[in-house]
């Protein structure tokens, strides 16, 4: 799951943003992308991309969450013991968790409201826990750190490229505004309220992953 | 009666849970790739999700509710800020509870269930299904029901998953199609086979 190369500790005093650093940044945001290569934590990804809007705060707060919650991971690794882990890391993220539903339900109550229960589903999201368990129980924290930013920028990414074609070609706007011409609506053209749905989501981000490998080249289980 | 058929129906059928909320996506790909497994997974899920969105309401009614704790001279706390907390430790002490009850009990069940139960904490379909008890604010007896329903639902979607999947095994698919992508396309063709019966309301 981790990367071999980022496992080693160097032994000289690391530059804090460095060639190795960075690769690991890197390496969730396009090589190692959480959605479309581990396919992971894609129950949000679907449920929250009905329009970009809620796609974006619900990246950011993955970014608010991951990122912090591997870097305290990190700080204790060498004091959790191994047979409760999964629920010290639980704790944790619950805990980052609650604070961005408060923050949410006090100053954006209405996307609050269209997020529903998919806030507290971040606990379980699998992405969290598959980096806490394969990268921040082995590495120090600011690596870690730079590790879980960079996978949920990756895993804000493809929200954000599912998003655009659901609200795209579901509502015909993006972020709110109408980006598709008067004119195509004059000539028979209309919504396809099939993409606000559920099959839709599936469709969209199967076809994400299958664009994202072909560039990759990357073929699962050979 | 009816009112309770009818609830089990919609969290089976019109509102899978699976296919319209997109809950237990992860284990749903994870474990659908051999029959058995995926049989042994959907038996396990429906028999915690029926446990455990029970469990939680009695933890919610009983402490986290605003005026819950008035059984204990406290009628003015309000804890439901640790909700999230409170239903992961919740369905991780019932997974753990479980796991030793069927090993003393049923070492045969053990053997066949043993391995997926440590999945299932992190089986968003189980907090998923507690969160929606809490947001609709359900009674003890429908979120029994709705805990059943809903694990029922999702078993139902992994082994359909697992049986089309199956065959896939003999079709000729594009490389960087295969898996992930391919298994995607299939979940949305199934969820509109779902969205069928939508309406249906006895």
């Amino acid at each position: 799951m981790s990367d071999p190369a980022a496992q080693k500790t160097p032994a000289v005093k690391e530059v804090l943003f460095g060639r190795a650093n960075q690769k690991i940044f890197k390496d969730g945001l396009w090589d190692n992308n959480p959605i479309t290569y581990q396919v992971m934590g894609i129950c949000s990804a679907l449920a929250v991309t009905t329009s970009v809007k809620t796609a974006l705060v619900m990246s950011l707060g993955l970014i608010f969450v991951q990122g912090f919650s591997e870097a305290i991971i990190a700080a204790l690794r060498n004091h959790i013991p191994a047979r409760i882990r999964i629920i010290v890391m639980m704790s944790v993220v619950s805990a980052f968790v609650i604070t961005l539903d408060l923050v949410l339900k006090a100053y954006f109550y209405s996307i609050w409201k269209q997020l529903t229960v998919f806030i507290g589903l971040i606990i379980t999201n699998t992405l969290v826990v598959a980096r806490l368990e394969g990268f921040a129980m082995h590495n120090p924290p600011w690596k870690s750190f730079l590790d879980g930013i960079g996978n949920a920028m990756g895993y804000g990414l493809a929200l954000t490229a599912v998003s655009s074609l659901r609200e795209v070609l579901g509502s015909g706007t993006l972020l709110g505004f109408h980006v598709l011409p008067r004119y195509f609506y004059d000539h028979g053209y209309s919504n396809n309220g099939l993409m606000l749905l559920s099959p839709g989501a599936f469709f969209v981000l199967g076809l994400l992953i299958w664009g994202h490998r072909t560039i990759a080249k990357y073929v699962e289980g050979k | 009666m009816i009112y309770y058929v009818n609830l089990l129906v919609k969290s089976i059928f019109i509102e899978n849970i699976l296919l319209v909320y997109f809950l237990g996506m992860c284990s749903f790909l994870g474990c659908s790739k051999r029959t058995d497994s995926a049989i042994g997974m959907g038996a396990a899920v429906i028999f915690i999700s029926t446990v455990c969105t029970p469990a939680c309401w009695v933890v919610k009614h009983f402490f986290l509710r605003k005026g819950g704790m008035a059984w204990a001279g406290l009628p003015g706390l309000d804890l439901s800020f640790l909700i999230f907390i409170t239903f992961i430790a919740v369905i991780a002490a019932v997974n753990q509870l479980t796991e030793m009850i069927i090993e003393k009990f049923s070492p045969p069940l053990y053997n066949k269930l043993g391995i997926f139960l440590p999945l299932i904490v992190v089986n968003c379909a189980i907090l998923g299904a507690a969160f929606f008890m809490d947001q609709r604010e359900y009674t003890l007896t429908e979120s029994l029901v709705w805990g059943f329903g809903s694990g029922t639902g999702w078993a139902l979607a992994i082994v359909a998953l697992a049986t089309i999947r199956k065959r896939l095994g003999y079709s000729n698919i594009p490389g960087s199609l295969r898996g992930g992508g391919i298994a995607m396309i299939i979940t949305g063709l199934m969820a509109i086979g779902f969205m069928c019966f939508s309406g249906i309301s006895l």
